[in-house]
């Protein structure tokens, strides 16, 4: 048996036993995670198409808002399996459901109500006015205002170099038409098209022209990006094709 | 000045770079907590956010856990361990003043560059790991160097055995360059945007074992460094029991990096790893409280310090509150406790009751016995104002983390009641209403916090000038003397 003065007189070996006894725990949590199939979920509709897509350019540019303005700080996306969360916010959430999230904002902290289905809870009018000044539609609210997504336009411009680091850490927006047909299979011809890289501009001002989330269809603002992202977020997996219970297998 | 270069390579350690580290500590430290209690004044009041963007709670919270963490806690961990292993190496450090002012000076530019670009929205929107890839790399390189320096000064040893102090300061400096290292692997899209390499679950499970560890290691097993080095210095006395240090410091390591999973309870992290994290969670109180009791016990047969030493006040006390965190952060691991307590302000004053009762105090303490030494005095300037500080802070904490459980639990028992058909009894908002009073109330405990820390600063730069004085009338005596002569 090792005594410890062996230890505690050679610094060498001090460092490699302290490295072995700090390395171990992270590897056998971590590691799995990437390879046990189970980890995410299994989520198709009838015709075998993943429920869960990546975002849509201008989606994706109201998720960069959301991080920056760093609302992972009192907002969750994060829905737990409990009766109260089941009433207040919808099912449970779902490992699918941001597997394409880089980086995660399941956040740690409500101070503010879980937003990971508070698509289509509310109108984008609702969106706009709350964001714009949250007092003026919940009294008692403690949010800042967010008067300046309003006023300032979105810069898209080169909006496709995020869509391609996005792919490069594994996120399927494509650059080819080999993987756009990969997407085609994988989410359908309704999607696949919003994955295209070249195209990120284009799909980007078509969205936010057919949707003109703030109201003011002259110009792009960064109200419209963050209000797109608001409101697909918790929408993609409809839960009613599958039976209750569904998921539970996975957990 | 050719007196002062004599000095300084007759030195028998390097201390010029502890003071500057020490300095900025305490600067980081009075900017840091001000800008925790701006922000927790925000969310009691939130007029204060101003409508303007660089100020929001969002942007402002990262500066000011970069700020106390990074700026004041790891200043004072540069600080002290280059002190302590210093000392008990009985050699100076190695690589000399340059490689160490590059560790000095690196670090402190991250910090200053973190607390300029979050609220310019630049941010990784990771906690506790906001830094964008520059600013990581930077602090990546300023980490190799610490790592070298403090590796090459343990082998410059002049004594066989490593002292238990450095133990603990190894094995954060280790885990924090893994820790570092991994969670913050992303792909850069311009130099202030980019996006982390994991994504979901996966991402989330590295983001809390770096999280909790930045917990684990940075605030707890170096500070514990500390603990084993200015506590027995302190108390005139040694370390109670050896046996109970080796046990601490390897359990500890093992067991800390297993409990980030607990951060992640009943989310779509699957069930095994946060059931192991919790129940790792759970043995890690022994290590834990072995510890405490090994550095509460050391003061055993001077007992008596308690009475008239502030110093030795602020070490007990900064044990008594890790030992009181250590037990209720494994009981908040449980999956029942964790169902309320998760995504409420318990876990905030949970936090703040480690990061205050005892990072802070045990900083402070060894601060108050180590920068007198560091300017060749005997004490501090005043050893009222240290009173002062003692009384400030521990009222601070008990108001601040009394406010916080009944926030907390307040909140979490508010979302969980129905009514009697079953329905939720209270809107998400109405606990936001409910909340305001203790919000208040601890914005009000961490103003006491600050100005304890104020009154820190301040007896600090008094005693500094006060060494200047000392040094001064040194020089004059010596003058006159010579003229005489």
């Amino acid at each position: 048996m090792i005594k410890h003065e062996t230890i505690e007189t050679n610094s060498g070996l001090l460092l490699v036993l302290t490295l072995v006894a700090i390395g171990i725990g992270g590897l056998v949590e971590i590691v799995p995670l990437f390879h046990i199939n189970d980890t995410i979920e299994k989520v198709v509709d009838e015709n075998g198409k993943q429920m869960v897509r990546p975002y849509t350019p201008l989606e994706q540019a109201g998720r960069d808002i959301y991080t920056r303005e760093g609302c992972y700080l009192c907002h969750s996306q994060q829905i737990r399996p409990f009766r109260d969360e089941a009433l207040r916010y919808g099912h449970y959430s779902l490992a699918a459901e941001s597997q394409y999230d880089h980086p995660f904002q399941w956040g740690s902290m409500r101070r503010g109500p879980d937003l990971a289905r508070v698509g289509g809870k509310y109108s984008d009018a609702w969106h706009v006015a709350h964001l714009n000044g949250p007092r003026s539609v919940v009294p008692e609210s403690i949010m800042p205002n967010y008067p300046w997504l309003l006023k300032t336009e979105l810069n898209y411009a080169d909006y496709a170099d995020n869509l391609s680091a996005l792919r490069s850490v594994g996120v399927p927006y494509s650059v080819n038409e080999t993987e756009y047909q990969a997407n085609v299979e994988k989410f359908g011809e309704d999607v696949a098209p919003s994955l295209v890289i070249a195209d990120a501009v284009k799909n980007l001002e078509a969205q936010a022209k057919s949707g003109n989330y703030d109201g003011n269809a002259s110009s792009i603002s960064e109200m419209d990006a963050l209000v797109a992202y608001l409101q697909v977020l918790g929408t993609m997996v409809d839960f009613s094709k599958f039976d209750e219970g569904h998921f539970i297998k996975y957990r | 000045m050719a007196q002062t270069g004599v000095a300084v390579s007759t030195e028998q350690y390097n201390y010029d770079i502890i003071k500057k580290f020490s300095i900025m500590a305490v600067f980081w430290g009075v900017c840091g907590m001000s800008t925790g209690v701006y922000i927790a004044s925000e969310l009691a009041w939130p007029f204060l956010n101003f409508d303007t963007a660089q100020i929001t709670f969002g942007r402002l919270r990262p500066v000011h856990t970069t700020l106390v963490i990074f700026g004041f806690g790891g200043n004072a961990l540069f600080a002290t361990s280059y002190y302590v292993v210093q000392r008990t190496c009985q050699t100076r450090l190695a690589g000399g003043n340059g490689l160490a002012m590059f560790t000095l000076i690196g670090w402190n530019i991250a910090i200053l560059a973190g607390a300029l670009t979050y609220p310019m929205g630049i941010t990784q929107s990771r906690e506790y790991a906001e830094f964008e890839w520059p600013i990581d790399l930077l602090i990546a390189a300023v980490w190799m160097v610490y790592l070298w320096i403090y590796t090459m000064t343990l082998r410059n040893r002049t004594q066989a055995h490593i002292y238990v102090a450095n133990w603990f300061y190894l094995g954060f400096i280790l885990a924090t360059a893994l820790l570092h290292t991994f969670n913050n692997l992303a792909m850069p899209v311009s130099l202030t945007k980019s996006y982390s390499l994991f994504a979901g679950v996966q991402d989330a499970m590295t983001q809390w074992w770096y999280g909790h560890n930045a917990v684990g290691f940075f605030l707890t097993a170096a500070f514990l460094g500390m603990m084993y080095y200015f506590v027995p210095k302190q108390a005139g006395r040694p370390v109670y029991s050896y046996r109970l240090s080796v046990l601490h410091f390897w359990a500890l390591s093992f067991m800390y990096m297993w409990v980030g999973g607990h951060h992640l309870h009943w989310t779509s992290l699957p069930d095994w790893t946060s059931s192991l994290a919790a129940s790792f969670s759970i043995i890690l109180l022994i290590p834990s409280w072995g510890g405490m009791i090994n550095g509460i016990m050391t003061l055993s047969g001077a007992w008596d310090k308690l009475r008239s030493d502030p110093i030795m006040m602020f070490m007990i006390t900064a044990l008594s509150f890790y030992g009181m965190s250590t037990f209720e952060g494994p009981m908040m691991a449980l999956k029942s406790v964790n169902a309320l307590s998760h995504y409420t302000d318990w876990t905030v004053g949970h936090v703040h009751s480690g990061a205050l009762g005892w990072v802070a105090m045990i900083s402070f303490g060894s601060f108050y016995h180590m920068i007198p030494r560091l300017y060749g005095m005997k004490k501090m300037y005043s050893e009222k104002l240290i009173y002062v500080h003692f009384f400030l802070a521990t009222i601070g904490v008990v108001v601040y983390i009394t406010a916080l459980w009944v926030s907390g639990i307040g909140q979490g028992l508010m979302l969980r009641a129905f009514d009697e058909y079953g329905n939720l009894a209270y809107t998400f908002i109405e606990s936001v209403s409910f909340m305001h009073l203790p919000l208040a109330t601890r914005a009000l405990g961490g103003a006491f916090f600050v100005t304890g820390m104020i009154t820190m600063a301040y007896n600090v730069y008094k005693t500094i000038q006060m060494a200047k004085d000392v040094d001064q009338a040194g020089v004059n005596n010596i003058a006159s003397k010579m003229a005489k002569a």
